[in-house]
């Protein structure tokens, strides 16, 4: 039985200029013990989406059912979750004891209990010794800590969060999403955690689902995101940098990169498509490959990007180390044929070529 | 040089406030020690003369209890009333700016205008209030007319005119409380009266303070309305202390008498006013 189910779930705002559609008739369910991430750019629906999954706002249409149960009508309060807000939404007044334990003492669980409780969570998230401050007094990342412990002390099966990690920096950020990980692991938590950072949705998530102007891209696991995206948009926003997208146009012998003469790349029915090769599978070769002149090259340390220019796109190479070369000079790009995605006019994906049309054409 | 230009800025400000507040203040002081000059006979030096007198004084003992009892009826009464509407107005509700407006529009009305709509209300036989009263067979009140409700009307009339004044400030104080707050308790499953008591108020403490200070300075500085609708009477009953002062300074001139009967309000309300900041700022900031 999955944990959570929406099913044409819809919300529209009326604004000065007119509908907004931020939730479009949306159908996903997540399974039970699992972090589902809800991803996409900003202002696309993510929130809401959350927030009806909540009760903070009204469906327009469509429904959400909570571990079986329909939930569509229940406040919030009674579809048994917790939540963690992106301002954290700590009560300033309230010592970190107090905003912990906020909702036990809302239900009037009894003080021994709340007490258990409190160490356990306390101590789950180090925050013993911060429990006599006041959020004011705590930096952001402790801060986020005693939002997480407000949600956790709920012992609520299901656990919404909205961008919780987005006011931290880059290293704190990192610490927080493996211990929010471990921490939904070890309580078998139905997590679902919004984020606009592809990076944080691929390396938390079991399943991500791609949201853009209220409707879902893809539905999919991390790898089958980054190794089979749906279209040119979800190919475009996974990963880093992104997926070199070149157009195609019709040669003599098959379809050619917009504004080359060679090597044919894909058959001639491919003409008007879009290649698409990530740029960690883009190899430098000598004398074979795609010819191009390089633009610009950028050393991250591990590794390097050289940019480069074929025809009328640029593409983006990763290469590990330091490279050789300067703009201006020549490289040859070459790519293992199973590493080409295409994408057809209307931009969804369409299944590469198998080894043997690859042979033929090349033939 | 810097400091240089930095007096000269305050400078302005600082003429005018010494010019009409710091220097009243202390010659007030100076002539409360001395007597009245009546006619050809100049001002003498009375030591606590005129202090003394005060204390022996009826009218004035009577016209403090006044403005205590004032003080006790309005502040509570429209500090409550001004959160309340202020809680409601901040929500969705529609017509939100309409009710507004509404609870606003006394604060923009003049003083002397509200009195006089209001003294009809209070008007025997005929005003409003004995017309309503009348249709339910229990009329026949002189509202101001009498000992026992006069000082009671004009309560009324304050708090009437406070609580919108005061709902501006509680209506800032609440916008800029995080909706996110609220959407955390409803989660939880906090009902609204449980939010209330343990966020909403809280969090509105500092904005109660200062709500409550400028309310203790008006309570006894309000006088306009007592000056329209009663003039102090019946027998003293709406006496209050600005009103008095009014009346000794301005009817009989006794200009040294008022001068002691000032010191004594303002002495009360610094000493209203250091203690409230003393005691009462450190329970309500909550960072
Ligand atoms: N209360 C509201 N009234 C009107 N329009 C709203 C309201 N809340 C959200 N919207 C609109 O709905 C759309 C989706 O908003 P939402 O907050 O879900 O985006 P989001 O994906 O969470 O974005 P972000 O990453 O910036 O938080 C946006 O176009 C937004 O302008
Ligand atoms: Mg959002």
């Amino acid at each position: 039985m999955s944990a959570i189910v929406a099913e044409n779930l819809s919300k529209h705002w009326t604004t000065a200029e007119g509908q907004v559609h931020a939730v479009d008739a949306l159908s996903f369910a997540f399974e039970e013990g699992t972090l589902n991430v809800l991803l996409g750019p900003s202002g696309f629906g993510k929130s809401t989406t959350l927030r009806l999954i909540a009760g903070l706002e009204e469906a327009d249409g469509g429904q959400v059912s909570i571990a079986g149960r329909d939930v569509t009508a229940l406040p919030p309060a009674q579809r048994d979750i917790s939540m963690v807000f992106q301002s954290y939404a700590l009560f300033p007044h309230l010592s970190v004891r107090e905003n912990i334990i906020f909702g036990l003492r809302v239900r009037k669980v009894a003080p021994a209990d709340i007490e258990r409780r409190l160490a356990k969570v306390a101590g789950l998230l180090a925050l013993d010794r911060l429990l006599d401050r006041k959020p004011a007094q705590l930096s952001g990342g402790q801060q986020q800590r005693v939002a997480l412990g407000r949600a956790i002390i709920a012992q609520a099966p299901v656990c919404l969060m909205d961008e919780p990690l987005s006011n931290l920096d880059a290293q704190l950020r990192q610490e927080m999403r493996a211990e929010i990980r471990a921490l939904q692991r070890a309580l078998g938590i139905t997590m679902v955690y919004v984020t606009h950072d592809q990076v944080e949705a691929m390396s938390m998530a079991d399943r991500v689902v791609l949201l853009r102007g209220g409707s879902i891209e893809q539905n999919a696991t991390p790898a089958e995101l980054y190794d089979t995206p749906a279209n040119v948009f979800v190919a475009r926003f996974i990963g880093t940098p992104a997926m070199n997208l070149l157009p195609l146009i019709a040669g003599t012998h098959g379809a050619l990169i917009s504004g080359t003469e060679g090597p044919v790349v894909a058959p001639a029915r491919y003409a008007g498509w879009t290649l698409g090769v990530r740029p960690e599978h883009v190899t430098l070769a000598v004398g074979q490959g795609a010819r191009a002149e390089v633009l610009t090259t950028e050393y991250l340390g591990a590794d390097s990007l050289v940019v480069c220019k074929i025809g009328a796109s640029a593409v983006t190479v990763r290469v590990a180390g330091r490279v050789g070369l300067s703009p201006r000079d020549t490289a040859w790009l070459d790519w293992a044929p199973g590493a080409a995605h295409f994408f057809d006019a209307e931009g969804i994906r369409r299944e590469p070529l198998t080894h043997l049309q690859t042979e033929t054409m090349y033939a | 040089m810097q400091w240089v230009h930095a007096w000269l800025l305050m400078l302005p400000a600082a003429i005018l406030l010494a010019l009409f507040t710091h220097y009243p203040a202390i010659a007030t002081l100076w002539h409360s020690f001395f007597t009245t000059p009546k006619g050809g006979r100049p001002a003498q030096f009375a030591g606590f003369d005129n202090y003394q007198q005060l204390a022996q004084d009826p009218v004035f003992w009577q016209s403090l209890t006044n403005n205590l009892w004032y003080a006790l009826g309005t502040i509570p009464v429209s500090i409550a009333l001004a959160m309340l509407m202020a809680v409601w107005v901040s929500k969705n509700i529609a017509g939100r700016s309409f009710l507004r407006l509404a609870y606003f529009t006394p604060t923009i009305l003049p003083m002397i205008a509200v009195a006089n709509i209001w003294l009809f209300f209070f008007t025997p036989e005929y005003g409003l209030l004995e017309k309503l009263l009348g249709a339910f067979g229990s009329g026949g009140h002189n509202w101001l007319g009498s000992k026992n409700t006069a000082l009671g009307c004009l309560m009324v009339v304050t708090v009437w005119k406070e609580a919108g004044f005061f709902m501006i400030f509680y209506l800032a104080a609440l916008q800029s409380m995080s909706p996110h707050l609220a959407d955390a308790a409803a989660i939880e499953g906090a009902s609204r009266w449980y939010f209330f008591r343990r966020v909403t108020f809280p969090l509105l403490m500092p904005t109660t303070l200062f709500v409550f200070v400028n309310a203790v300075i008006n309570a006894f500085r309000l006088v306009d309305h007592v000056v329209v609708m009663t003039r102090g009477g019946p027998d003293n009953a709406t006496e209050l202390l600005l009103f008095y002062i009014y009346e000794i300074g301005f009817r009989f001139w006794d200009s040294a008498y008022a001068a002691a009967l000032t010191i004594v309000l303002l002495a009360l309300l610094g000493l209203v006013a250091v203690l409230q900041f003393l005691f009462l700022e450190r329970k309500v900031h909550y960072q």
